[in-house]
């Protein structure tokens, strides 16, 4: 009569261990990255991030001018230079972000690169408005 | 009945000699982005506690808008079109040098609007803010501010939150008959116990090695000190003390004889200023002490945070502190690497 309980007690804990490994084995939620623009600058100007894991960069800008979060490698930014697109949305690579807003973009690396974040707008790189984003 | 004799004469010569190098002292945000500020001149006369501030704004062509923002100490009472001639003729006045005949020849969070006056082709709203709510109301109203903007805005409001734009309307500048060349003096009247003229806002929009050039001609009672102290040549703060002296009485009166020019006093001291510097160095402004009592505000030149210091030294003695101490420092770094003070170095 004793045995039974303790055998039914051993089997709840194994099922909850086994759920809880379970839900160790799902998908990963959206690590949540702040970069505050302050005075045309990206903070911070470093990243680095992990393969396969949904990150979601908060682009809060402080200024009360408009800027971009464009992210990509040398080819992509060297295209972006000489642009003309006057705002950016729908690619969760190219951001624009009006002056005093905040805005959020998910993005899932899945190489390993180490790609810049520029603002295009004339003058603004060339002011420092630039970062650099390592995927790892 | 002289007055009436002269001015049609000054005004024929001037027109006739003098290419009008004024654009306001301000900084300057064409249609994309991109600053065109030629030489600038200003000029800034203190007498009864009121500054006069007259700039102009020229027509160089072309079409579309094209705006400005400068920064004031204080609340305008008055904002109205300048004299037709005035900057010209302290042109006159400090260059005599020059043959200018031959060469005639040849925010709560918001901005509050307190004023807006129409004056030719320019559109003028005088702004109360923070920099972020000046700039947000620039940006809503079309400025396309450079990315040092939010940065620059902050450096002076933080000392006065009070601001000039200045809308031009080249088009309408078209339609009115204006030539290219053809300039809109403003004239603003400020009640203020701090004069300074805003010097770092000229430097807006423009990369680091960019030259920035403007001439400031101060009126005022006195012999004024000034910091930074401009010197004989072009120093180190890039400014050159290139006229200074007793206004004469001839200057006064023709001054006095221009449009909306009556308030000119029978004396007074006529400096000149010429900046002649790159952007990345400007990083200041001019402060003034026409009181006499030569103790120019750290906080009126920027180089203390408002609140914390305010007229600590005379004019020479804080720049030297300013400049030479760090440059001291870097002659002592330098000796030091090279093993200087005279002592060889070590196996030598």
């Amino acid at each position: 009569m004793r045995i039974w309980p303790m055998r039914a007690t051993l089997a709840a804990v194994t099922l909850l261990v086994a759920a809880a490994l379970a839900g160790c084995g799902s998908p990963p939620g959206p690590q949540r990255i702040e970069i505050t623009i302050h005075y045309s600058h990206f903070d911070p100007a470093q990243l680095s991030v992990p393969i396969g894991v949904p990150i979601t960069f908060v682009l809060v800008n402080q200024d009360p001018i408009e800027h971009e979060w464009l992210l990509g490698d040398d080819a992509f930014h060297d295209r972006h230079r000489t642009g003309t697109e006057p705002h950016h949305a729908g690619r969760p690579t190219e951001v624009s972000i009006p002056a005093l807003a905040t805005v959020e973009t998910t993005i899932t690396f899945d190489a390993p690169a180490e790609w810049q974040y520029i603002c295009h707008l004339p003058r603004h790189e060339a002011y420092g408005m630039l970062g650099t984003l390592r995927i790892n | 009945m002289r007055r009436a004799a002269i001015a049609p004469v000054i005004a024929a010569v001037l027109l006739l000699v003098v290419a009008a190098p004024a654009l306001a002292c301000g900084g300057l945000i064409g249609p994309n982005g991109a600053v065109n500020l030629l030489r600038t001149s200003t000029l800034a006369a203190y007498h009864d506690g009121v500054e006069h501030y007259v700039t102009a704004f020229a027509f160089a062509g072309g079409g579309g808008e094209f705006g400005s923002i400068i920064p004031l100490p204080g609340i305008p009472t008055k904002v109205e079109r300048g004299g037709d001639w005035t900057l010209q003729r302290l042109v006159l006045e400090t260059e005599p040098q020059r043959l200018f005949f031959a060469e005639a020849a040849g925010a709560s969070r918001d901005a509050e609007v307190l004023l807006t006056v129409r004056i030719d082709a320019l559109d003028i709203t005088i702004l109360r803010g923070g920099g972020a709510a000046v700039g947000a109301w620039a940006t809503e109203h079309g400025f396309r501010l450079p990315p040092d903007a939010p940065e620059v805005l902050d450096f002076y409001a933080d000392r006065s939150p009070i601001f000039m734009t200045a809308v031009f309307d080249a088009d309408a500048a078209t339609e009115r008959g204006q030539s290219i060349g053809d300039g809109t003096p403003i004239h603003l009247t400020i009640p203020t116990d701090n004069p300074w003229v805003p010097l770092r806002i000229l430097g807006l929009g423009k990369a680091a090695s960019e030259p920035v050039e403007a001439d400031v001609y101060l009126l005022t009672d006195q012999r004024p000190a000034m910091l930074p102290a401009p010197s004989a040549f072009f120093g180190v703060n890039g400014l050159e003390l290139a006229h200074s002296d007793a206004a004469s009485v001839q200057l006064l009166d023709d001054l006095r004889s221009d449009d909306g020019m009556g308030w000119i006093p029978q004396q007074a001291w006529l400096t000149k200023v010429r900046v002649n510097t790159v952007a990345g160095d400007l990083t200041f402004d001019l402060a003034i002490d026409a009181s006499g009592r030569r103790m120019p505000s750290l906080v009126d030149a920027g180089f203390a945070p408002v609140g914390i210091v305010g007229n600590l030294v005379p004019t020479s003695t804080a720049w030297v502190l300013l400049m030479g101490l760090p440059l001291l420092a870097l002659v002592i770094v330098a000796l030091r690497r090279r093993g200087g003070y005279g002592s060889p170095p070590l196996g030598a």
